[in-house]
Protein backbone atom coordinates (compact mmCIF):
# COMPACT_ATOMS: atom_id res chain seq x y z
CA UNK A 1 0.00 0.00 0.00
CA UNK A 2 1.54 2.92 -1.20
CA UNK A 3 2.09 5.46 2.40
CA UNK A 4 -0.09 8.28 1.47
CA UNK A 5 -2.91 5.56 1.34
CA UNK A 6 -1.46 4.51 4.59
CA UNK A 7 -1.47 7.79 6.26
CA UNK A 8 -5.07 8.79 4.66
CA UNK A 9 -6.35 5.31 6.14
CA UNK A 10 -4.56 5.19 9.17
CA UNK A 11 -4.98 9.04 9.66
CA UNK A 12 -8.70 9.37 9.40
CA UNK A 13 -9.50 6.61 11.46
CA UNK A 14 -7.62 7.86 14.31
CA UNK A 15 -9.12 11.46 13.81
CA UNK A 16 -12.41 10.02 13.74
CA UNK A 17 -11.87 8.06 16.82
CA UNK A 18 -10.57 11.10 18.30
CA UNK A 19 -13.73 12.97 17.25
CA UNK A 20 -16.42 10.72 18.86
CA UNK A 21 -14.48 10.99 22.47
CA UNK A 22 -14.83 14.15 22.01
CA UNK A 23 -18.04 14.75 20.46
CA UNK A 24 -19.81 12.52 23.38
CA UNK A 25 -17.88 13.83 25.86
CA UNK A 26 -18.99 17.42 24.59
CA UNK A 27 -22.69 16.30 24.21
CA UNK A 28 -22.85 14.94 27.90
CA UNK A 29 -22.23 18.41 29.43
CA UNK A 30 -24.81 19.93 27.42
CA UNK A 31 -28.54 19.43 29.12
CA UNK A 32 -30.26 20.51 32.39
CA UNK A 33 -27.09 23.04 33.90
CA UNK A 34 -27.64 25.50 30.46
CA UNK A 35 -31.23 25.05 30.68
CA UNK A 36 -33.86 26.38 33.06
CA UNK A 37 -35.58 24.20 34.93
CA UNK A 38 -38.97 24.34 33.93
CA UNK A 39 -37.44 24.48 30.17
CA UNK A 40 -39.23 21.69 27.42
CA UNK A 41 -37.82 21.73 24.18
CA UNK A 42 -41.15 22.82 23.03
CA UNK A 43 -43.25 19.52 21.09
CA UNK A 44 -46.10 18.11 22.66
CA UNK A 45 -48.39 15.25 21.92
CA UNK A 46 -51.51 14.32 23.53
CA UNK A 47 -51.88 17.41 25.52
CA UNK A 48 -50.14 16.68 27.97
CA UNK A 49 -46.93 14.17 26.54
CA UNK A 50 -43.65 16.98 26.73
CA UNK A 51 -40.25 16.55 25.60
CA UNK A 52 -37.46 17.68 27.95
CA UNK A 53 -33.82 18.42 27.60
CA UNK A 54 -32.58 16.14 29.81
CA UNK A 55 -29.26 14.14 29.53
CA UNK A 56 -29.19 10.87 28.80
CA UNK A 57 -28.90 8.26 31.23
CA UNK A 58 -25.19 7.39 32.50
CA UNK A 59 -25.29 4.02 31.55
CA UNK A 60 -26.21 4.74 28.52
CA UNK A 61 -23.49 7.00 27.89
CA UNK A 62 -20.74 4.61 29.39
CA UNK A 63 -21.60 2.10 26.55
CA UNK A 64 -20.70 4.84 24.17
CA UNK A 65 -17.25 5.28 25.56
CA UNK A 66 -16.84 0.87 26.06
CA UNK A 67 -17.58 0.98 22.61
CA UNK A 68 -14.67 3.24 21.54
CA UNK A 69 -12.34 1.82 23.90
CA UNK A 70 -13.13 -1.87 22.18
CA UNK A 71 -12.37 0.30 18.52
CA UNK A 72 -9.06 1.33 19.88
CA UNK A 73 -8.18 -2.35 21.41
CA UNK A 74 -9.29 -3.77 18.45
CA UNK A 75 -7.11 -1.49 16.30
CA UNK A 76 -4.13 -2.33 17.95
CA UNK A 77 -4.87 -6.07 17.77
CA UNK A 78 -5.70 -6.28 14.33
CA UNK A 79 -5.32 -4.92 10.87
CA UNK A 80 -7.09 -2.02 10.52
CA UNK A 81 -5.12 0.94 10.41
CA UNK A 82 -3.66 1.16 6.71
CA UNK A 83 -0.62 -1.19 6.13
CA UNK A 84 -0.03 -1.76 9.87
CA UNK A 85 -0.64 -5.34 10.15
CA UNK A 86 -2.30 -5.58 13.84
CA UNK A 87 0.12 -6.75 17.05
CA UNK A 88 -1.85 -10.59 16.74
CA UNK A 89 -0.65 -10.56 13.02
CA UNK A 90 -3.80 -12.15 12.04
CA UNK A 91 -4.54 -11.85 8.15
CA UNK A 92 -7.30 -13.39 6.42
CA UNK A 93 -4.80 -15.73 4.32
CA UNK A 94 -2.57 -16.66 7.15
CA UNK A 95 -5.68 -18.07 8.89
CA UNK A 96 -6.47 -19.72 6.15
CA UNK A 97 -3.70 -21.33 5.05
CA UNK A 98 -3.58 -22.33 9.17
CA UNK A 99 -7.22 -24.56 8.35
CA UNK A 100 -5.52 -25.91 5.22
CA UNK A 101 -2.42 -27.12 7.01
CA UNK A 102 -4.49 -28.48 9.85
CA UNK A 103 -6.30 -29.99 7.64
CA UNK A 104 -3.54 -31.73 5.54
CA UNK A 105 -1.91 -32.63 9.16
CA UNK A 106 -5.35 -34.31 10.01
CA UNK A 107 -5.89 -35.93 6.79
CA UNK A 108 -3.09 -36.32 4.50
CA UNK A 109 -2.05 -39.76 6.44
CA UNK A 110 -5.68 -41.34 6.12
CA UNK A 111 -5.65 -40.83 2.16
CA UNK A 112 -2.56 -41.99 1.78
CA UNK A 113 -3.21 -45.16 3.93
CA UNK A 114 -5.74 -45.81 1.17
CA UNK A 115 -3.72 -45.16 -1.39
CA UNK A 116 -1.65 -48.19 -0.57
CA UNK A 117 -4.57 -49.99 -0.32
CA UNK A 118 -5.43 -52.72 -3.09
CA UNK A 119 -8.63 -51.48 -5.44
CA UNK A 120 -11.03 -54.36 -4.68
CA UNK A 121 -10.52 -53.77 -0.39
CA UNK A 122 -10.62 -49.95 -0.99
CA UNK A 123 -13.98 -50.39 -2.32
CA UNK A 124 -15.14 -52.67 0.65
CA UNK A 125 -13.25 -50.56 3.46
CA UNK A 126 -16.25 -48.69 5.03
CA UNK A 127 -13.95 -46.01 5.91
CA UNK A 128 -13.02 -45.23 2.49
CA UNK A 129 -16.57 -45.69 1.36
CA UNK A 130 -18.11 -42.79 3.49
CA UNK A 131 -15.23 -40.67 2.19
CA UNK A 132 -16.44 -41.72 -1.78
CA UNK A 133 -20.01 -40.87 -0.55
CA UNK A 134 -19.21 -37.41 0.66
CA UNK A 135 -16.42 -37.12 -2.94
CA UNK A 136 -19.95 -38.38 -4.64
CA UNK A 137 -21.82 -36.04 -3.13
CA UNK A 138 -19.99 -32.90 -3.94
CA UNK A 139 -18.69 -33.85 -8.00
CA UNK A 140 -21.19 -36.13 -9.15
CA UNK A 141 -24.77 -35.51 -7.91
CA UNK A 142 -25.33 -32.97 -10.39
CA UNK A 143 -25.32 -35.45 -13.33
CA UNK A 144 -25.06 -39.04 -12.28
CA UNK A 145 -28.10 -37.99 -8.87
CA UNK A 146 -27.78 -38.42 -5.74
CA UNK A 147 -29.18 -41.87 -6.25
CA UNK A 148 -25.97 -42.09 -9.26
CA UNK A 149 -28.82 -43.77 -11.51
CA UNK A 150 -28.26 -41.41 -14.07
CA UNK A 151 -30.40 -39.55 -15.96
CA UNK A 152 -30.98 -39.32 -20.11
CA UNK A 153 -27.70 -38.52 -21.33
CA UNK A 154 -25.88 -39.31 -17.99
CA UNK A 155 -24.81 -43.08 -17.21
CA UNK A 156 -26.55 -44.65 -14.29
CA UNK A 157 -23.15 -46.19 -12.34
CA UNK A 158 -25.70 -48.59 -10.57
CA UNK A 159 -26.78 -51.11 -13.42
CA UNK A 160 -23.03 -52.75 -13.69
CA UNK A 161 -23.68 -51.78 -17.41
CA UNK A 162 -20.08 -49.57 -18.45
CA UNK A 163 -19.37 -47.55 -20.95
CA UNK A 164 -15.51 -46.78 -21.01
CA UNK A 165 -14.99 -50.07 -18.86
CA UNK A 166 -14.75 -50.42 -15.14
CA UNK A 167 -11.53 -51.74 -14.26
CA UNK A 168 -9.52 -49.64 -11.82
CA UNK A 169 -7.42 -47.30 -14.24
CA UNK A 170 -10.62 -47.36 -16.61
CA UNK A 171 -12.69 -45.81 -13.47
CA UNK A 172 -9.42 -43.22 -12.77
CA UNK A 173 -8.86 -42.18 -16.19
CA UNK A 174 -12.78 -41.40 -17.02
CA UNK A 175 -12.65 -39.02 -13.82
CA UNK A 176 -9.57 -37.74 -13.62
CA UNK A 177 -9.09 -37.19 -17.16
CA UNK A 178 -12.58 -37.07 -18.62
CA UNK A 179 -14.08 -38.97 -21.59
CA UNK A 180 -15.90 -37.72 -24.52
CA UNK A 181 -17.83 -39.88 -26.78
CA UNK A 182 -19.11 -38.56 -30.18
CA UNK A 183 -21.98 -40.50 -32.42
CA UNK A 184 -21.81 -38.52 -35.73
CA UNK A 185 -24.81 -36.64 -37.03
CA UNK A 186 -25.85 -40.23 -39.87
CA UNK A 187 -29.29 -38.48 -41.37
CA UNK A 188 -27.12 -37.52 -44.58
CA UNK A 189 -26.03 -41.24 -45.19
CA UNK A 190 -28.94 -42.83 -44.01
CA UNK A 191 -31.13 -41.15 -46.58
CA UNK A 192 -33.88 -39.39 -45.70
CA UNK A 193 -36.81 -40.27 -42.86
CA UNK A 194 -37.06 -43.58 -44.20
CA UNK A 195 -33.64 -44.71 -43.78
CA UNK A 196 -34.08 -42.94 -40.50
CA UNK A 197 -37.11 -44.65 -39.36
CA UNK A 198 -35.80 -48.31 -40.37
CA UNK A 199 -32.77 -47.56 -38.24
CA UNK A 200 -34.05 -47.02 -35.74
CA UNK A 201 -36.01 -49.53 -35.86
CA UNK A 202 -33.18 -52.10 -36.60
CA UNK A 203 -31.65 -50.63 -33.81
CA UNK A 204 -34.30 -51.29 -31.64
CA UNK A 205 -34.64 -54.42 -32.62
CA UNK A 206 -31.07 -55.78 -31.67
CA UNK A 207 -32.58 -55.35 -27.64
CA UNK A 208 -35.00 -58.15 -28.17
CA UNK A 209 -38.48 -57.61 -29.88
CA UNK A 210 -39.70 -58.40 -33.67
CA UNK A 211 -37.39 -56.95 -36.65
CA UNK A 212 -40.19 -56.18 -39.63
CA UNK A 213 -38.84 -56.10 -43.06
CA UNK A 214 -38.09 -52.17 -43.25
CA UNK A 215 -35.90 -52.74 -39.84
CA UNK A 216 -34.35 -55.71 -41.47
CA UNK A 217 -33.55 -53.28 -44.95
CA UNK A 218 -31.37 -51.26 -43.03
CA UNK A 219 -29.42 -54.35 -41.67
CA UNK A 220 -26.60 -53.66 -44.05
CA UNK A 221 -26.18 -50.05 -43.49
CA UNK A 222 -25.63 -50.64 -40.00
CA UNK A 223 -22.93 -53.05 -40.69
CA UNK A 224 -21.47 -50.48 -43.17
CA UNK A 225 -21.52 -47.25 -40.89
CA UNK A 226 -22.23 -48.28 -37.36
CA UNK A 227 -20.39 -51.65 -36.56
CA UNK A 228 -17.35 -49.46 -37.07
CA UNK A 229 -18.09 -48.35 -33.09
CA UNK A 230 -20.82 -50.45 -32.33
CA UNK A 231 -19.54 -53.88 -33.34
CA UNK A 232 -21.05 -55.85 -35.99
CA UNK A 233 -23.13 -57.15 -33.34
CA UNK A 234 -24.01 -54.21 -32.11
CA UNK A 235 -22.33 -54.86 -28.42
CA UNK A 236 -20.48 -51.78 -28.65
CA UNK A 237 -16.63 -50.91 -27.89
CA UNK A 238 -15.37 -49.27 -24.78
CA UNK A 239 -12.67 -47.91 -26.47
CA UNK A 240 -14.76 -45.35 -27.72
CA UNK A 241 -17.48 -45.91 -25.34
CA UNK A 242 -19.93 -46.72 -27.90
CA UNK A 243 -22.76 -48.12 -26.03
CA UNK A 244 -23.97 -51.73 -26.12
CA UNK A 245 -27.25 -51.51 -28.65
CA UNK A 246 -28.42 -54.98 -27.19
CA UNK A 247 -28.57 -54.91 -23.79
CA UNK A 248 -31.98 -52.70 -23.33
CA UNK A 249 -29.96 -50.21 -21.29
CA UNK A 250 -30.16 -46.87 -23.47
CA UNK A 251 -28.21 -43.64 -22.71
CA UNK A 252 -30.46 -41.47 -23.79
CA UNK A 253 -34.13 -42.67 -24.28
CA UNK A 254 -34.96 -46.25 -26.06
CA UNK A 255 -37.96 -44.87 -27.74
CA UNK A 256 -37.59 -44.91 -31.52
CA UNK A 257 -38.43 -41.48 -31.84
CA UNK A 258 -34.98 -41.08 -29.16
CA UNK A 259 -33.49 -43.42 -31.43
CA UNK A 260 -34.24 -40.99 -34.59
CA UNK A 261 -33.04 -37.95 -32.90
CA UNK A 262 -29.61 -39.23 -32.17
CA UNK A 263 -29.21 -40.61 -36.00
CA UNK A 264 -30.94 -37.03 -36.50
CA UNK A 265 -28.59 -34.92 -34.55
CA UNK A 266 -25.90 -36.94 -33.31
CA UNK A 267 -24.86 -36.92 -29.56
CA UNK A 268 -21.66 -35.83 -27.96
CA UNK A 269 -21.63 -37.06 -24.21
CA UNK A 270 -18.98 -35.17 -22.24
CA UNK A 271 -17.19 -36.96 -18.53
CA UNK A 272 -15.31 -33.72 -17.55
CA UNK A 273 -12.15 -34.00 -16.20
CA UNK A 274 -12.12 -34.03 -12.48
CA UNK A 275 -8.20 -34.46 -11.79
CA UNK A 276 -7.10 -31.28 -11.10
CA UNK A 277 -10.01 -30.90 -8.57
CA UNK A 278 -9.52 -33.20 -6.73
CA UNK A 279 -5.99 -35.01 -6.84
CA UNK A 280 -4.82 -38.12 -7.51
CA UNK A 281 -5.95 -40.10 -3.73
CA UNK A 282 -9.25 -38.78 -3.58
CA UNK A 283 -9.25 -39.81 -7.39
CA UNK A 284 -8.46 -43.47 -6.13
CA UNK A 285 -10.77 -43.57 -3.41
CA UNK A 286 -13.74 -42.30 -6.23
CA UNK A 287 -13.45 -44.93 -8.25
CA UNK A 288 -13.39 -47.38 -5.78
CA UNK A 289 -16.63 -45.80 -4.57
CA UNK A 290 -18.00 -45.72 -8.15
CA UNK A 291 -16.72 -49.37 -8.75
CA UNK A 292 -18.79 -50.37 -5.53
CA UNK A 293 -22.00 -48.88 -6.58
CA UNK A 294 -22.75 -51.74 -9.14
CA UNK A 295 -21.32 -54.35 -7.62
CA UNK B 1 -22.56 26.04 19.97
CA UNK B 2 -25.54 24.32 21.59
CA UNK B 3 -27.20 21.07 20.68
CA UNK B 4 -30.19 22.90 19.49
CA UNK B 5 -28.47 24.70 17.13
CA UNK B 6 -27.53 21.83 15.24
CA UNK B 7 -31.01 20.51 15.84
CA UNK B 8 -32.88 22.95 14.89
CA UNK B 9 -30.97 24.29 11.86
CA UNK B 10 -31.71 22.10 9.11
CA UNK B 11 -29.21 23.24 6.75
CA UNK B 12 -26.31 22.67 9.25
CA UNK B 13 -27.52 19.24 10.55
CA UNK B 14 -27.55 17.99 6.81
CA UNK B 15 -23.87 19.16 6.48
CA UNK B 16 -23.15 17.73 9.55
CA UNK B 17 -25.15 14.37 8.95
CA UNK B 18 -23.40 14.22 5.52
CA UNK B 19 -19.40 14.67 6.58
CA UNK B 20 -19.80 12.10 9.23
CA UNK B 21 -21.15 9.88 6.89
CA UNK B 22 -18.56 10.16 4.33
CA UNK B 23 -15.53 9.62 6.54
CA UNK B 24 -16.40 6.15 6.36
CA UNK B 25 -16.74 6.09 2.94
CA UNK B 26 -13.14 8.22 2.41
CA UNK B 27 -11.34 5.71 4.47
CA UNK B 28 -12.73 2.50 3.35
CA UNK B 29 -13.77 3.06 -0.24
CA UNK B 30 -11.94 5.76 -1.91
CA UNK B 31 -8.26 3.85 -0.97
CA UNK B 32 -10.07 0.22 -2.31
CA UNK B 33 -10.82 2.61 -5.87
CA UNK B 34 -6.77 3.96 -5.97
CA UNK B 35 -5.27 0.20 -4.76
CA UNK B 36 -3.65 -2.22 -7.76
CA UNK B 37 -4.87 -5.03 -6.11
CA UNK B 38 -8.58 -4.13 -6.55
CA UNK B 39 -7.67 -2.31 -9.84
CA UNK B 40 -5.73 -4.17 -12.06
CA UNK B 41 -6.39 -7.75 -13.42
CA UNK B 42 -4.73 -10.93 -11.69
CA UNK B 43 -2.42 -12.83 -13.98
CA UNK B 44 -4.30 -14.73 -16.60
CA UNK B 45 -7.57 -12.43 -16.58
CA UNK B 46 -8.82 -11.28 -19.92
CA UNK B 47 -12.13 -9.33 -20.85
CA UNK B 48 -15.23 -10.78 -21.66
CA UNK B 49 -15.41 -11.85 -25.39
CA UNK B 50 -18.55 -10.46 -27.17
CA UNK B 51 -20.57 -13.87 -27.03
CA UNK B 52 -19.78 -13.79 -22.96
CA UNK B 53 -20.15 -10.40 -22.63
CA UNK B 54 -23.85 -11.09 -24.32
CA UNK B 55 -24.10 -13.83 -21.59
CA UNK B 56 -23.08 -11.94 -18.43
CA UNK B 57 -25.67 -9.58 -19.12
CA UNK B 58 -28.76 -12.03 -19.49
CA UNK B 59 -27.19 -13.53 -16.25
CA UNK B 60 -27.58 -10.57 -14.68
CA UNK B 61 -31.09 -9.99 -16.68
CA UNK B 62 -32.84 -13.18 -14.80
CA UNK B 63 -31.64 -12.43 -11.97
CA UNK B 64 -29.40 -15.13 -11.64
CA UNK B 65 -27.42 -13.48 -8.72
CA UNK B 66 -30.33 -13.92 -6.29
CA UNK B 67 -29.95 -17.78 -6.04
CA UNK B 68 -25.91 -18.04 -7.20
CA UNK B 69 -23.05 -16.66 -5.75
CA UNK B 70 -20.10 -16.36 -7.57
CA UNK B 71 -17.72 -15.43 -4.60
CA UNK B 72 -15.33 -18.28 -3.02
CA UNK B 73 -14.38 -17.10 0.90
CA UNK B 74 -11.21 -18.28 1.94
CA UNK B 75 -12.58 -21.21 4.22
CA UNK B 76 -11.60 -24.62 3.79
CA UNK B 77 -14.95 -25.58 3.57
CA UNK B 78 -15.36 -23.31 0.44
CA UNK B 79 -12.46 -24.44 -1.25
CA UNK B 80 -12.80 -28.08 -1.38
CA UNK B 81 -15.94 -27.79 -2.87
CA UNK B 82 -15.89 -25.05 -5.29
CA UNK B 83 -12.33 -24.02 -5.49
CA UNK B 84 -9.28 -21.37 -4.54
CA UNK B 85 -11.11 -18.44 -3.25
CA UNK B 86 -12.09 -15.50 -5.33
CA UNK B 87 -9.71 -13.00 -5.20
CA UNK B 88 -10.68 -8.59 -6.04
CA UNK B 89 -8.40 -8.79 -9.82
CA UNK B 90 -10.27 -11.70 -11.02
CA UNK B 91 -13.34 -9.24 -11.27
CA UNK B 92 -12.38 -5.90 -12.50
CA UNK B 93 -13.63 -6.37 -15.10
CA UNK B 94 -17.07 -6.82 -14.05
CA UNK B 95 -19.58 -4.13 -14.34
CA UNK B 96 -20.69 -4.54 -11.39
CA UNK B 97 -19.40 -7.45 -10.14
CA UNK B 98 -21.90 -10.92 -9.68
CA UNK B 99 -20.52 -11.90 -6.08
CA UNK B 100 -23.78 -12.45 -4.76
CA UNK B 101 -25.14 -12.18 -1.45
CA UNK B 102 -27.49 -15.74 -1.23
CA UNK B 103 -27.03 -19.26 -1.88
CA UNK B 104 -30.22 -21.26 -2.90
CA UNK B 105 -28.10 -22.78 -5.78
CA UNK B 106 -24.14 -23.07 -5.59
CA UNK B 107 -21.81 -20.67 -6.09
CA UNK B 108 -20.79 -20.63 -9.41
CA UNK B 109 -17.42 -18.65 -9.44
CA UNK B 110 -15.25 -21.81 -10.84
CA UNK B 111 -18.49 -24.00 -12.87
CA UNK B 112 -16.40 -23.73 -15.79
CA UNK B 113 -15.04 -26.15 -17.39
CA UNK B 114 -16.95 -28.42 -14.63
CA UNK B 115 -20.23 -29.76 -16.44
CA UNK B 116 -20.51 -30.14 -20.36
CA UNK B 117 -21.94 -27.67 -22.84
CA UNK B 118 -24.69 -29.85 -22.85
CA UNK B 119 -25.62 -29.96 -19.49
CA UNK B 120 -25.67 -26.44 -19.55
CA UNK B 121 -28.54 -26.46 -22.18
CA UNK B 122 -30.55 -29.01 -21.24
CA UNK B 123 -30.51 -27.89 -17.31
CA UNK B 124 -31.25 -23.90 -18.73
CA UNK B 125 -34.42 -25.55 -20.23
CA UNK B 126 -35.58 -28.72 -17.85
CA UNK B 127 -33.57 -27.67 -14.52
CA UNK B 128 -35.52 -31.59 -13.19
CA UNK B 129 -34.66 -33.45 -16.35
CA UNK B 130 -31.17 -33.80 -14.44
CA UNK B 131 -30.99 -33.00 -10.66
CA UNK B 132 -34.96 -34.39 -9.87
CA UNK B 133 -34.35 -32.41 -6.15
CA UNK B 134 -33.82 -29.38 -7.73
CA UNK B 135 -35.93 -25.97 -7.31
CA UNK B 136 -34.26 -23.56 -10.08
CA UNK B 137 -36.90 -22.27 -12.58
CA UNK B 138 -36.96 -23.22 -16.62
CA UNK B 139 -35.42 -20.49 -18.60
CA UNK B 140 -37.13 -21.63 -22.17
CA UNK B 141 -37.54 -18.55 -23.70
CA UNK B 142 -33.00 -18.37 -23.65
CA UNK B 143 -33.57 -20.51 -26.70
CA UNK B 144 -35.79 -18.44 -28.80
CA UNK B 145 -34.38 -15.16 -28.42
CA UNK B 146 -31.30 -14.69 -30.83
CA UNK B 147 -28.24 -11.79 -29.05
CA UNK B 148 -28.42 -8.32 -30.95
CA UNK B 149 -25.37 -7.51 -32.43
CA UNK B 150 -25.63 -3.80 -32.73
CA UNK B 151 -26.49 -3.90 -28.55
CA UNK B 152 -23.09 -6.18 -27.81
CA UNK B 153 -21.13 -3.71 -30.08
CA UNK B 154 -22.27 -0.74 -28.57
CA UNK B 155 -21.52 -2.09 -24.90
CA UNK B 156 -18.25 -3.51 -25.86
CA UNK B 157 -17.63 0.64 -26.84
CA UNK B 158 -18.59 1.75 -23.53
CA UNK B 159 -16.32 -0.40 -21.57
CA UNK B 160 -13.43 0.49 -23.98
CA UNK B 161 -14.55 4.21 -22.76
CA UNK B 162 -14.19 3.11 -19.13
CA UNK B 163 -10.87 1.53 -19.91
CA UNK B 164 -11.66 -2.43 -20.63
CA UNK B 165 -8.32 -2.92 -23.49
CA UNK B 166 -11.06 -4.16 -26.03
CA UNK B 167 -9.08 -3.86 -30.04
CA UNK B 168 -10.36 -2.67 -32.67
CA UNK B 169 -10.45 -5.71 -34.11
CA UNK B 170 -12.48 -7.51 -31.17
CA UNK B 171 -15.33 -4.53 -31.66
CA UNK B 172 -15.74 -4.57 -35.21
CA UNK B 173 -15.90 -8.48 -35.41
CA UNK B 174 -18.39 -8.50 -32.43
CA UNK B 175 -21.50 -8.74 -34.54
CA UNK B 176 -20.14 -11.37 -36.31
CA UNK B 177 -19.02 -13.23 -33.30
CA UNK B 178 -22.73 -13.44 -32.16
CA UNK B 179 -24.62 -13.27 -35.01
CA UNK B 180 -27.59 -16.03 -35.29
CA UNK B 181 -26.50 -17.23 -31.34
CA UNK B 182 -29.05 -17.43 -29.24
CA UNK B 183 -29.35 -15.82 -25.24
CA UNK B 184 -28.86 -20.00 -24.32
CA UNK B 185 -25.34 -20.26 -26.29
CA UNK B 186 -24.08 -16.96 -24.91
CA UNK B 187 -25.26 -17.81 -21.24
CA UNK B 188 -23.48 -21.24 -21.71
CA UNK B 189 -20.59 -19.40 -23.22
CA UNK B 190 -20.11 -17.46 -20.17
CA UNK B 191 -21.03 -20.09 -17.32
CA UNK B 192 -18.37 -22.12 -19.19
CA UNK B 193 -15.81 -19.45 -18.86
CA UNK B 194 -16.20 -18.91 -15.31
CA UNK B 195 -13.01 -19.56 -13.71
CA UNK B 196 -11.05 -20.83 -16.35
CA UNK B 197 -8.61 -17.83 -16.86
CA UNK B 198 -7.13 -18.21 -13.29
CA UNK B 199 -3.47 -20.00 -13.87
CA UNK B 200 -4.01 -22.06 -10.73
CA UNK B 201 -7.54 -24.15 -10.83
CA UNK B 202 -6.58 -25.56 -7.48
Amino acid sequence: MPAFWHWFIAGGTILFVIWCVWLISWSSKQGPANVADDEVVGHKWDGDLEEWNNPAPKWWLYLYFITIAWAIGYLVAFPGLGSYEGMLGWSQEGQYEAEMQAAAENYDPIYEEFAAMDFEVLSQNAQAQALGKSLYASYCTTCHGSDARGAPGYPNLTDNVWLWGNAESELYISIANGRNAVMPVLAPALGGDEGIANMAKYVKSLSGGEADAGAMSAQPMFVALCSACHGVDGTGNKIFGAPNLTDDIWLYGGSLETIQETLLNGRNGVMPAHGDLLGENRTKILAAYVYSLSQ
Amino acid sequence: MRHDTIEKSLNLMMVLIVVAISIGGLVEIVPLMMSSDATEPDEGIEVYSPLRLAGRDVYVREGCYNCHSQMIRPFRSETERYGPFTTAGETVYDRPFQFGSKRTGPDLARVGGRYSDEWHRLHLMDPRALVPESNMPSYTWLAEREVDGDLVTAKLEVLRLLGDPYTDEQIAGAAGEVAGRTELDALVAYLQGLGTNRRNRR
